[in-house]
C-alpha cells in the first residue's frame, strides 16, 4: 500500500516527480486523446474514409486511441502499474482474451447474417 | 505419536502459505474480480451491439445526426460536444479519486474527505447529463413515418436538410382519442397517440413541392438516400403506416428500434452503475468523516470504492466510442 509507485510512462520518456504530479500528466494526456476523437468525430476528414481490414480507418483510429486511454487508466489511475505481474496478467489476459473470443465470434455471426440478406437470402446456391 | 504428515517440505517457499505472492490484499483482489467479470458482461453488451450493428450494417442510424443536442442551445446541431463534456465530467471525477486514493496513502483525512466530496459532485452531474440526454432521445426532434416493414421514412428539404413534421403537416380535429384503461377493456391502455396521422403527412408532402423522403439505406458514401419527389409520394402511401414522435422500447424515429433498445439497455447499464458508485462513495465519504479509516489505519477502502469508480469510467470510454464515434 505505501509502496512507492513507478512515476513513469511512455517507458520512461516521461517521469514524474510524484505521484500527483503523474496523476495531472496523464489527465492531461486523456484529455488530449479525447480532444483528439471529438475533433475527428466533428470533421471526418475525407482522407480518412478508405477501408482497411473491412472498416474505415477513422474507426481503426478510434477503437486505437480507446485502448489506449483504457490502458492509461487502468494503469495509471487504477494503479495497475504497481502491481506485480501475475497479478497484473491473470486481470488484464484474461479479460482482453475472453473479450477478443466473443467479439470475434458476434462480428463474424452479424457479418454472415447481414451476407444472407444481402443477397437475397442466399449464402450458397450448389 | 503422530499419524499425520506436518511437514510439507515447501516451508519458506512461496506456495508453502502464510505469504502473499500477489502482494495484494483479499479485498482488493477480490474488486479486481469482480472488474474483470463485470468488464465481461460490459464486452458482451457491447458485442451484442456490434453483431446487431453488422447485421443492418447498410441502414443502421448515424449517431451523429441523433446526439446533437446541447442543453440551453436550442436548435442548433452540435453533435458530439454534450457527451464529449460528459467523458471530460467522468474522466475529471476520476482524477479527484485517484487523488483521494492518494491523500489516504498519507493519511491526510482532510484530503480525502474533500476529493471525495469532488468525486460524488462529478458522477452526479454524469447522472445527471445522462438522464437529460435520455429525456431528448425519448422527446425526439424531428418526427418520421414507420413503414409496413418497420423502416423508417425521415422528411428533408431539396438541399438535404432534416424537417420535423411540424413544419408542414397540419393537424385536424380528430375523432380517435386516446384510448385509457378506464374505457372499454378494463386495465388496457395505449401508449400517447401521435400528433398526426399518416393521412395527414401524406397531405402535408403532397402540399409542399420542395419535401423529399430519406429512407435509412446508407449509400455508397455512408449517408442517407434520399428519394426523388415522385418516389417520395410513391413510398409514403403505399407504406407509410405509423407516425413516429421520439424514441422508446419498440419504435425509434431514428432508424432501428433495435439502435434505441441497445441505447436504452448500455447506457442504463452504465448509467445504474455510476448511480451505485455513487451511493457506495457517500457511504465511504461519511466514514471517511467520521474517521473509521483514521482509527482502522488505513484508507484501503477508498482504494477499493476507487477500483470501482475508475472502472465505471473505463466503461465509458468504451460506450463512448462504440455509441457516439464509430
Amino acid at each position: 500500500m505505501a509502496d512507492a509507485h513507478k512515476l513513469e510512462i511512455f517507458r520512461g520518456l516521461i517521469k514524474f516527480k510524484s505521484n500527483i504530479q503523474k496523476i495531472w500528466g496523464v489527465l492531461i494526456l486523456l484529455t488530449i486523446v479525447t480532444a483528439i476523437e471529438v475533433v475527428l468525430g466533428i470533421y471526418k476528414p475525407e482522407i480518412l474514409m478508405g477501408h482497411i481490414l473491412g472498416m474505415k480507418i477513422l474507426n481503426w483510429i478510434f477503437i486505437i486511441l480507446t485502448i489506449v486511454k483504457a490502458y492509461y487508466i487502468t494503469w495509471d489511475f487504477m494503479h495497475m502499474r504497481d502491481e506485480v505481474a501475475a497479478f497484473r496478467r491473470m486481470v488484464v489476459w484474461t479479460a482482453i482474451f475472453l473479450i477478443c473470443y466473443l467479439i470475434f465470434i458476434l462480428l463474424q455471426e452479424g457479418g454472415y447474417i447481414e451476407s444472407v440478406y444481402h443477397d437475397g437470402f442466399i449464402k450458397q446456391d450448389f | 505419536m503422530s499419524t499425520t504428515v506436518v511437514n510439507t517440505g515447501t516451508e519458506g517457499k512461496t506456495w508453502g502459505g502464510g505469504n502473499q505472492p500477489l502482494k495484494a490484499s483479499y479485498g482488493k483482489m477480490m474488486m479486481w474480480f469482480f472488474i474483470v467479470s463485470d468488464a465481461l458482461t460490459f464486452s458482451g453488451f457491447l458485442a451484442a451491439y456490434g453483431f446487431s450493428r453488422f447485421k443492418f450494417i447498410g441502414s443502421w442510424p448515424i449517431a451523429d445526426e441523433v446526439f446533437t443536442h446541447v442543453p440551453f442551445l436550442h436548435g442548433q446541431e452540435l453533435p458530439m460536444i454534450y457527451v464529449a463534456f460528459m467523458t471530460f465530467v467522468l474522466i475529471m471525477s476520476s482524477v479527484t479519486m485517484v487523488l483521494a486514493v492518494d491523500a489516504g496513502h498519507h493519511m491526510n483525512k482532510a484530503k480525502v474527505t474533500f476529493y471525495m466530496f469532488l468525486t460524488i459532485i462529478g458522477g452526479i452531474i454524469f447522472v445527471g447529463s445522462q438522464a437529460w440526454e435520455w429525456a431528448t432521445f425519448i422527446q425526439g426532434d424531428y418526427g418520421a413515418i414507420q413503414t409496413k416493414g418497420g423502416h423508417i421514412l425521415q422528411f428533408v428539404d431539396t438541399d438535404g436538410h432534416r424537417v420535423a413534421l411540424k413544419d408542414f403537416v397540419v393537424a385536424e380535429a380528430k375523432e380517435r382519442t386516446e384510448h385509457e384503461r378506464k374505457n372499454g377493456l378494463w386495465y388496457v391502455a395505449e401508449g400517447s397517440l401521435p400528433t398526426y396521422t399518416v393521412d395527414e403527412v401524406i397531405h402535408g408532402l403532397e402540399s409542399h413541392e420542395n419535401i423529399l423522403i430519406r429512407t435509412e439505406i446508407l449509400n455508397e458514401h455512408g449517408h442517407k438516400t434520399v428519394l426523388s419527389r415522385s418516389e417520395s409520394l410513391q413510398k409514403l402511401k403505399k407504406d407509410g403506416k405509423a407516425v413516429v414522435e421520439g424514441a422508446n422500447l419498440t419504435v425509434n424515429e431514428y432508424g432501428a428500434p433495435l439502435f434505441a433498445d441497445f441505447f436504452f439497455f448500455i447506457t442504463g447499464f452504465h448509467g445504474f452503475h455510476v448511480f451505485s458508485g455513487i451511493v457506495i462513495n457517500i457511504i465511504i465519504f461519511f466514514n471517511v468523516i467520521l474517521g473509521t479509516y483514521e482509527r482502522r489505519g488505513s484508507y484501503e477502502m477508498v482504494e477499493k470504492v476507487g477500483l470501482y469508480w475508475h472502472f465505471v469510467d473505463l466503461v465509458w470510454v468504451f460506450v463512448f466510442t462504440f455509441f457516439y464515434l464509430v
